[in-house]
């Protein structure tokens, strides 16, 4: 099966401290480091797992400037046969739209069966598989965290349903999927597994070579502009709980089970 | 030459002349021990290039003390001693086998020198060796049988009990020592009449009295009979032993000779391969059963399957899923089925062992405490052999979930919490009024460079341990300097646990900091971080632990310390495994504690110093989420309960985290206290 798994490269908040810029229109972002989506980097394990099993090849692509190529061999060190970086100075400042266009493009250059990206990303946005598809005109599914391929015209997926339900459904093939984490167990990339892959060659595609035109990405022809950016300030609410461990924890099993948390 | 009533070498059956046969057995069986050992070799010339054949002298003390001297034995008194005198005994009875062998084709055969005084004495000891063997055999088949030691136990998910195994070859020896006897009584009983003396009491002398009278006749077949028993027995016993545990008893001695002698360090991927030539390495660590060393492979041959390593082992205390003794074990089967004696090996590709005979979880359970490397009566070593199977499960992405989010976090930031560099230092604002903490980021420079290591730089509560190192030593007059936002992990444990290339760059970062700082002697509150300098760093300057310059700094003079407030508590010292086992550093911090006036210090006897019990472990063991029944910190919490301790005293900033949690988990919170010894001292010392 021939996968295309999308990836994204974004500031991991775990390994950061995010806080808002002066301007009010991003995070700072000069003492940041950055790593693959978490939601990708399952994306990709499920891909290098199918085709251990079934045979085939898998595909990255990330869509970014030249500091994304960092991401695009990492998941090639976990597996990846093929990568590629889709980068061009129009595509800046593209909303969601703009970058489901330009994957979009990429993914008709090629013949895929699958294509597979993160159910989402830190900004939570969630946005890009589904219009992958519908630009597309394939079938959709989202956060999905179980695949079982079948007879290769289609496949056994898996969806968490709000409240722990699994749905199970059949998709034909050729489809687009967004993973959702827990989906396996991602395996590690260390440094020795970057260096193997390190001269390897990551073709890039630019606006011309996908051929999409600068009418449909880039700031310009966004049509979803972020104009603030901020941390809400905390209201009153939080409530301290006092007592030994035992009274506490009966005291938080009461709370979450009058909230709803848990059943 | 005595000539002998009766002789086996002169004996015939139905005039066949009987020395054939006892020149056959003895060829046959040389020539079935030298085929099963070459066979038993065979692997290890697969096995991984280990060069040890160095430091001769040190390996020939090694050698004196724990073979010959049985040095670790008596640590499990009654097993220990019976065993020193079955050890002993086999070492007199070696001269008397081969006289015994050479008798039924050489009448009256006596090893040359023996002819006398000497053969004389001799005659005594082996009597008396004989019958201590049998007494110490029968004990310990009674012991195996009957009282069954728990720790020989063999859980379900590891095989079959070993009982059996034990007793045949308990059996054996007993065959062995009674048809020695036998032989010799029924001739001294033929003899009695020449004057022919034998020691009272022994076993000789009881077959001697028991034959008394006997005719020589019978007494001459009784001898023969036992003639032949011996010399069977003894040459099935020797082919016989490549085939279990008791392999030791011919490879014990190599295994010791070759065994690891520095402590604290960590075997390179490859013996040969420099650190620069790394990243040519096609694969990584131990993933097949050829890739150990041979000397690892020589290790489970040698496994005794005596199981002190698994009851020293903190993993296997709270019933994580790994027992030391089940890694030598398993491997040791392994060998034995794809190297067989007879016949061929399978073929097809090598089987890769995690996954095969080991688990993931398993290898990951190791705090790498090396309590079981420490307890190991013939040298066997474990730690190395847990990193380098690590080496071999992270080279092929197999790491914990729980373990990739730190270790991605010391790859971007250097800690595995994933801070930010810039802060590295900031837990010197809360040193104190009048002190300020020197630091290489801001351009100060000082003899002693204080590396304060990832926890006691970041976590909240670890920092008061590194606020209080810094008031120490200040106080104790010495110029300090901390590195500040340059300083990394010293990556510790990122290296046992087999992210090698990920600690070659944290070891270069540091190295090159270090070397900037200009300073000349390093300190450290922190175990790993003295192990990791001292033991995987190379030019690095000398580094000492907060500990050792304590103590010096009490023993001179130059910190005085206060009264305890609360002279009714009792203290007790945990021994980190990185301060005591893997540096032996067992005194100084005793001597820290014990010039306290009023200071009433226990031991926990039975797990303090070199058998002091894992608090869980350090580094990267700190996110890894096992699966277990209890917390090692529990357990330990426990000791220092029974000992009567109310507060525990430790000197490593993990061994706080997870004793600190453990107490609350125990339930003895406001009961059981725990403090770091620079926090002792600094509370106590004389401002
Ligand atoms: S080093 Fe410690 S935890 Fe690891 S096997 Fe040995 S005793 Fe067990
Ligand atoms: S490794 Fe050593 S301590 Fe452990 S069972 Fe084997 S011989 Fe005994």
């Amino acid at each position: 099966m021939e996968i295309l798994v999308c990836v994204k490269r974004v500031p991991d908040s775990a390994e950061n401290e995010i806080s808002v810029a002066p301007n009010g229109a991003d995070i700072k972002r000069d003492d940041l480091v950055y790593s693959v989506n978490e939601w990708d980097n399952y994306a990709v394990e499920e891909a290098i797992q199918i085709v251990e099993r079934d045979g085939g090849k898998v595909t990255v692509i990330s869509v970014g400037d030249s500091d994304a190529e960092e991401i695009v061999r990492r998941e090639m060190a976990m597996g990846a046969e093929q990568g590629l970086l889709a980068t061009d100075a129009t595509f800046e400042g593209s909303d969601g739209l703009g970058i489901a266009t330009i994957l979009a493009a990429a993914a008709k250059k090629g013949s895929y069966d699958l294509i597979l990206t993160g159910a989402l990303a830190d900004d939570g946005a969630a946005q890009v598989g589904g219009m992958i598809a519908a630009l597309l005109d394939l079938p959709y599914a989202s956060v999905v965290n179980k695949i079982e391929t079948k007879d290769g015209k289609s496949l056994r997926i898996g969806r968490e349903i709000e409240g722990g339900a699994q749905e199970i459904n059949d998709i034909e093939l050729p489809c687009v999927l967004s993973i959702q984490t827990g989906i396996n167990e991602p395996r590690y990339v260390g440094i020795r597994g970057i260096r193997k892959v390190a001269s390897v060659e990551i073709p890039v595609l630019d606006a011309a070579a996908l051929g999409v035109t600068a009418g449909k990405v880039g700031a310009d022809s966004a049509n979803v502009k972020r104009v603030d950016y901020f941390v809400p300030v905390a209201g009153a609410g939080a409530e301290m709980l006092s007592g030994s461990n035992d009274e506490l924890a009966d005291k938080l099993v009461a709370l979450l089970k009058a909230k709803g948390g848990i059943k | 030459m005595i000539h002998e009533p009766f002789s086996p070498a002169t004996a015939t059956l139905a005039g066949f002349p009987l020395w054939i046969l006892f020149v056959l057995i003895p060829l046959v069986g040389i020539g079935c021990f030298a085929w099963i050992m070459a066979r038993r070799a065979a692997p290890l010339f697969k096995g991984a290039p280990d060069p040890r054949f160095d430091r001769i002298p040190e390996r020939i003390v090694m050698v004196l003390k724990l073979w010959l001297a049985q040095w670790r034995q008596p640590r499990y008194f009654l097993a220990g001693v019976l065993h020193i005198v079955v050890f002993f005994g086999f070492l007199v009875l070696g001269a008397r086998s081969t006289e015994m062998v050479v008798l039924g084709f050489v009448d009256g055969f006596r090893l040359p020198g023996f002819g006398g005084a000497l053969g004389e004495a001799y005659d005594v000891a082996k009597d008396v060796a004989s019958t201590l063997v049998l007494i110490a055999v029968v004990i310990l088949a009674i012991r195996r049988a009957f009282f069954k030691p728990a720790r020989y136990a063999v859980p379900e998910r590891y095989g079959k009990d070993h009982t059996p195994e034990a007793l045949f070859v308990l059996g054996m020896i007993g065959l062995l020592m009674l048809s020695e006897s036998a032989f010799e009584g029924s001739l001294l009983a033929a003899q009695r009449e020449a004057g022919h003396s034998v020691t009272a009491f022994t076993l000789a002398w009881a077959f001697q009295q028991m034959f008394a009278g006997v005719a020589t006749s019978t007494l001459a077949a009784v001898n023969l009979v036992a003639y032949v028993v011996h010399d069977l027995t003894f040459f099935f016993f020797l082919c016989f032993l490549p085939f279990g545990k008791h392999f030791h008893v011919i490879t014990s001695l190599f295994n010791v000779y070759f065994m690891r002698l520095q402590l604290g360090n960590v075997k390179p991927v490859v013996h040969g391969i420099t650190d620069a030539q790394l990243d040519d390495l096609k694969s990584f660590g131990v993933k097949k059963f050829e890739d150990f060393t041979w000397k690892h492979m020589l290790d489970f041959y040698s496994c005794v399957d005596c199981g002190r390593c698994s009851d020293h082992c903190p993993a296997n205390a709270v019933k994580r899923p790994l027992s030391p003794r089940f890694i030598s074990i398993k491997a040791r089967d392994y060998a034995f089925e794809h190297y067989p004696v007879f016949g061929k090996s399978p073929t097809g590709d090598a089987p890769n062992l995690i996954g095969g005979i080991y688990t993931e979880d398993e290898i990951w359970s190791c705090t790498t405490c090396g309590a079981c490397e420490e307890e190991c009566p013939v040298g066997i070593e474990y730690i190395d052999k847990m990193v380098d199977l690590r080496r071999g499960m992270v080279d092929e992405g197999m790491v914990p979930q729980s373990l990739q989010k730190p270790m991605s976090a010391l790859e971007k930031r250097g800690n595995p919490w994933g801070k930010l560099e810039k802060k590295r230092a900031e837990w010197t604002a809360g040193v104190g009024e009048g002190i300020e903490v020197k630091s290489v980021e801001k351009g100060d420079t000082a003899d002693t460079l204080y590396f304060v290591d990832s926890i006691s730089s970041y976590d909240d509560r670890s920092q008061k341990i590194a606020q209080a190192t810094a008031r120490v030593l200040a106080k104790g007059g010495i110029d300090f300097a901390v590195i500040g936002k340059d300083e990394k992990d010293s990556g510790h444990d990122v290296r046992r646990f087999g992210e090698e290339m990920l600690f070659q760059t944290l070891k270069e970062q540091n190295t090159e900091a270090i070397k900037a700082s200009e300073a000349k002697t390093i300190v450290v509150n922190d175990p790993h971080a003295l192990n990791a300098l001292r033991n995987d760093y190379k030019d690095v300057p000398p580094v000492q632990h907060v500990s050792e310059v304590v103590a010096l700094l009490i023993e001179g003079g130059k910190l005085k310390l206060n009264p305890l407030a609360d002279a009714t508590r009792t203290y007790t010292f945990h021994d980190p495994c990185y301060l005591g086992r893997h540096n032996g550093t067992y005194d100084p911090p005793r001597t820290a504690i014990d010039a306290i006036p009023g200071m009433k210090r226990v031991e926990m006897t039975g797990n303090c110093r070199d058998r002091s019990f894992c608090c869980g472990g350090g580094g990267l063991m700190l996110f890894y989420e096992p699966d277990e029944e209890q917390r090692m910190g529990v357990v330990r919490v426990n000791q220092a309960k029974d000992a009567g301790a109310d507060v525990i005293v430790t000197a490593c900033p993990f061994c706080m985290t997870n004793i600190e949690d453990a107490i609350k988990v125990a339930g003895l919170e406001g009961k059981m206290e725990v403090i770091d010894l620079v926090e002792l001292v600094d509370r106590q010392m004389q401002q």
